[in-house]
């Protein structure tokens, strides 16, 4: 996993003790570390260049204050430059239909990139959300079946798609949906294309000839979010060419950083109004600044630690330990299936990297935190050699019966003891949190939103109201 | 595939997607002599070609050690480039051959959604039926909408037999009696075509396992092939998508796709030094023959813009 951009800039400029302002030659320090960690998120360079200058320019002669480490503040003028860059406050909501009906949207993009799949994600978002009469229509007269994949998420959505005619040519059919939309009373009409490379001539032409016949109010270039230096090129060719009006997003419930979305957003000014967040129908987002950016500067985005531990948890398990942990409760039962969601949950390290300030805090702690898989397995096989009642009452374990567990784990009572220290820690942890008031966080976490009592405190996107709580992972 | 005939294509696919990295050493290396600033922007072009900073900074430090300083050439900058990233990727050049004692020779297809999986699929059935082997393709993807039908696209235009089930059916079990099915007929060769899956999710991951263990029982040296596709607009995450795939289902080599487009797919050059997996095909095109076999010098000279062909 990466080291945190907070990390990096942390070893080079929390040396520095003095007060006063950051000079030049501290920010020039600082900007090689965050140049190194936006071409890693896979941000453009030319973009990268201009972030860079951009950010130079705020940050010499600002006032390095008591509260912060010059480190932090660096991040900080880093992160807001960041969001300002993404669309800042004022970020797109979703797709405009502020047009006479019916309103025509256009999907454009390269090959594989994810349009077919996000147009059956709007079109279910406008019908089934929004109320609007949505038509589909696939002009993706090239790929083996990609009028049929468009007609099934139709029928999995309820949404109408115009009938396959074999044989006929993008153009027909075009305009034949836009007949049928009109006279059809539709309030909406998709149009998804077919895939094609911008130094494609061909296929370039045809899709300015369709945009002239179709006169789309929207027309959204669809990028996967795990697209390298080549998104300005892409983004700025299809802009040229055929003047898109938003951007979408897809794949964001992936591992990719991301950097893309600055790039395209930087080189076309047009919005990111969408971010898809997974392969089912329903799994798409408004765009949210804040999330991106801090994923970009991995600078522990508590929001991709949620999502990384909903997308892998057992859902109707999670939920029911929520409700208890809600209540302050957590018995050895709890623990165990903590432990098991734990390591269904995959790369601990990498998760606990999100956490902001673990990246640091780990390396600190000199063997504090066992990520040993076979330490997990070995706790497990304690807590299963004790009897329900044990679970339940951990303070009956004594003497006599640490030695039973021992034994019948395979373990030693010294094991046992440092088992049940743990989990009087956690308990302990528990208990305050919920006297705190984090718990709905904490609860939100592992109950994957729908039994948590608090939602996120804080959060863009709302994460821990998510309806229906489960968005990733399973399909 | 005569050999003129595929390097022709492949100089053409090539040339498209390093015109603009060709363009800009030239502009540098005539402005100035190799110095400290021609360096960094030597360093940059190769980071927009997905290289990586450190591969970059790596390659162009290496370059800097014998001609820093020097009147240089742009073709002798870009030669001394090419060659030493054909020099990283020479150990990944190696072709992937039906073993004729596996019958069939399986070979399962694995990676993230979109990346070109069923096309190279349908491209590699393509290529070995012309070498006269018998195929049979399984769709596996029993998840995407109409996957199986754009499999069974693919079965036609090769000519080869397609062992499907409907959306939804277990991918394991339809990899099982796939090859269950060819063995008894007889193929030379069974491809194994999967759902796309982003390498975070763990339970997709787990399930991509039970898949290999599938095929295991009924041959237990089998696959004998597991490829990684990816695609060449892929950035730094490919080295995700390399490490978690290689780990859960034994990925033995890649292929990467789309490489006539603009983008350069520079991030083999640092996958192929770091995990030690061949690229066995590139793809440059949307049709049957648009496969190429990965050699490393073609590519390297390609990505510089010099005659691939050249002795
Ligand atoms: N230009 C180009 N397009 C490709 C290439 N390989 C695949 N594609 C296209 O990429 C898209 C996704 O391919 P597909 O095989 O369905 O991907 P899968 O989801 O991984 O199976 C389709 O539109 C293909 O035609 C290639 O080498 N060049
Ligand atoms: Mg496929």
């Amino acid at each position: 996993m990466f080291d945190t951009l907070t990390d990096k800039l942390g070893a080079a400029l929390n040396k520095l003790t003095r007060r006063g302002a950051l000079t030049e030659a501290d920010v020039t320090a600082a900007m090689r570390d965050v140049r190194v960690a936006l071409l890693e998120a896979d941000v453009a360079l030319p973009v990268v260049k201009d972030f860079i200058a951009k950010v130079s320019e705020k940050a010499v002669g600002e006032a390095v204050i008591k509260s912060v480490t010059p480190g932090q503040l660096v991040v900080k003028i880093v992160h807001d430059e960041l969001i300002a860059m993404l669309g800042g406050e004022d970020a797109a909501q979703g797709v405009d239909l502020a047009a006479p009906a019916p309103v025509a949207v256009l999907m454009v993009g390269l090959q594989g990139s994810g349009k077919t799949t996000t147009t059956g994600k709007i079109a279910n978002r406008l019908q089934n959300k929004d109320r609007k009469r949505v038509l589909m229509v696939s002009l993706d007269t090239y790929r083996p079946a990609a009028q049929e994949q468009l007609a099934i998420l139709g029928k999995q959505a309820g949404v109408i798609s115009l009938p396959i005619v074999a044989g006929q040519q993008p153009i027909d059919i075009a305009k034949r949906g836009l007949d049928e939309a009109r006279r059809g009373g539709f309030d909406v009409v998709l149009f998804d294309t077919a895939g094609r490379l911008t130094i494609d001539e061909a296929m370039m032409t045809e899709i300015v000839a369709l945009r002239d016949i179709i006169k789309p109010h929207e027309t959204l270039l669809v990028t996967d979010a795990m697209i390298g230096q080549d998104s300005v090129t892409t983004a700025t060719s299809f802009n040229e060419k055929i003047g898109i009006t938003g951007i979408v997003l897809t794949r964001v419930d992936g591992d990719a950083r991301g950097g893309a979305a600055l790039s395209m957003r930087a080189v076309t000014g047009r919005p990111i109004k969408l971010i898809g967040v997974g392969e089912k129908i329903d799994a798409l987002d408004v765009f949210s600044p804040e999330r991106i950016a801090g994923r970009i500067l991995g600078m522990g985005d508590v929001v991709s630690l949620v999502e990384k531990a909903v997308a892998n948890i057992d859902q109707a398990e999670a939920e029911k330990a929520a409700a208890r942990m809600a209540a302050g409760k957590f018995d050895l039962t709890d623990m165990l299936s903590q432990l098991q969601q734990i390591q269904r949950m995959g790369d601990m390290k990498g998760l606990l990297g999100l956490i902001p300030g673990m990246g640091t805090a780990m390396k600190q702690m000199k063997g504090g935190v066992d990520l040993d898989p076979k330490q997990f397995k070995r706790l497990e096989a304690i807590i299963q050699s004790m009897t329900p009642k044990e679970r339940r009452v951990p303070d009956l374990i004594k003497a006599s019966r640490k030695q039973r567990i021992a034994t019948g784990s395979g373990t030693t009572v010294a094991d046992v003891n440092k088992l049940l220290k743990q989990h009087q820690q956690m308990e302990t942890m528990m208990k305050r949190m919920k006297k705190m008031g984090g718990m709905g966080a904490l609860a939100g976490m592992f109950g994957g939103g729908g039994a948590a009592p608090g939602s996120l405190p804080g959060l863009p996107g709302g994460l821990g109201q998510r309806p229906g709580g489960f968005p990733f992972g399973k399909r | 595939m005569a050999i003129g005939n595929w390097l022709a294509r492949l100089k053409s696919g090539l040339s498209k997607s390093s015109s603009k990295l060709v363009g800009g050493i030239t502009d540098i290396l005539t402005k100035k002599k190799l110095d400290d600033v021609a360096l960094q922007e030597l360093e940059d072009l190769l980071i927009s070609a997905d290289l990586g900073t450190a591969t970059a900074a790596k390659l162009t430090q290496d370059l800097s050690k014998t001609r820093f300083g020097k009147e240089v050439t742009p073709e002798e900058v870009r030669t001394t480039l090419a060659d030493e990233i054909a020099k990283i990727l020479e150990p990944a050049s190696l072709p992937l051959s039906v073993d004729p004692a596996r019958k069939p020779f399986v070979v399962l297809v694995v990676g993230v959604n979109g990346a070109g999986k069923t096309t190279t699929i349908g491209k590699m059935a393509h290529h070995w039926r012309g070498e006269g082997h018998s195929v049979t393709l399984a769709a596996g993807d029993t998840f995407r909408a109409a996957a199986v039908e754009q499999l069974k696209v693919w079965g036609a235009r090769t000519n080869s037999p397609v062992v499907a089930k409907d959306t939804g059916a277990d991918s394991a079990g339809l990899a099982f009696e796939a090859l269950m099915e060819t063995r008894k007929r007889g193929d030379d060769v069974l491809l194994i075509d999967t759902a796309g899956r982003l390498q975070n999710k763990d339970i997709l991951m787990a399930e991509l396992q039970k898949v290999v263990r599938a095929i295991a029982k009924v041959d237990p040296t089998a696959p004998h092939a597991t490829l990684l596709v990816l695609d060449a607009t892929v950035g730094q995450n490919a080295h995700a998508q390399v490490e978690v795939f290689k780990q859960m289902v034994g990925v033995t080599g890649l292929v990467m796709t789309k490489l006539d487009g603009t983008a350069k797919g520079g991030v083999v050059v640092a996958l192929a030094e770091k995990f030690k997996l061949p690229i066995h095909y590139v793809g440059v095109g949307e049709a049957a023959e648009d496969l190429r076999p990965f050699t490393s010098r073609t590519f390297a000279r390609s990505l510089m813009g010099l005659d691939p062909e050249a002795t």
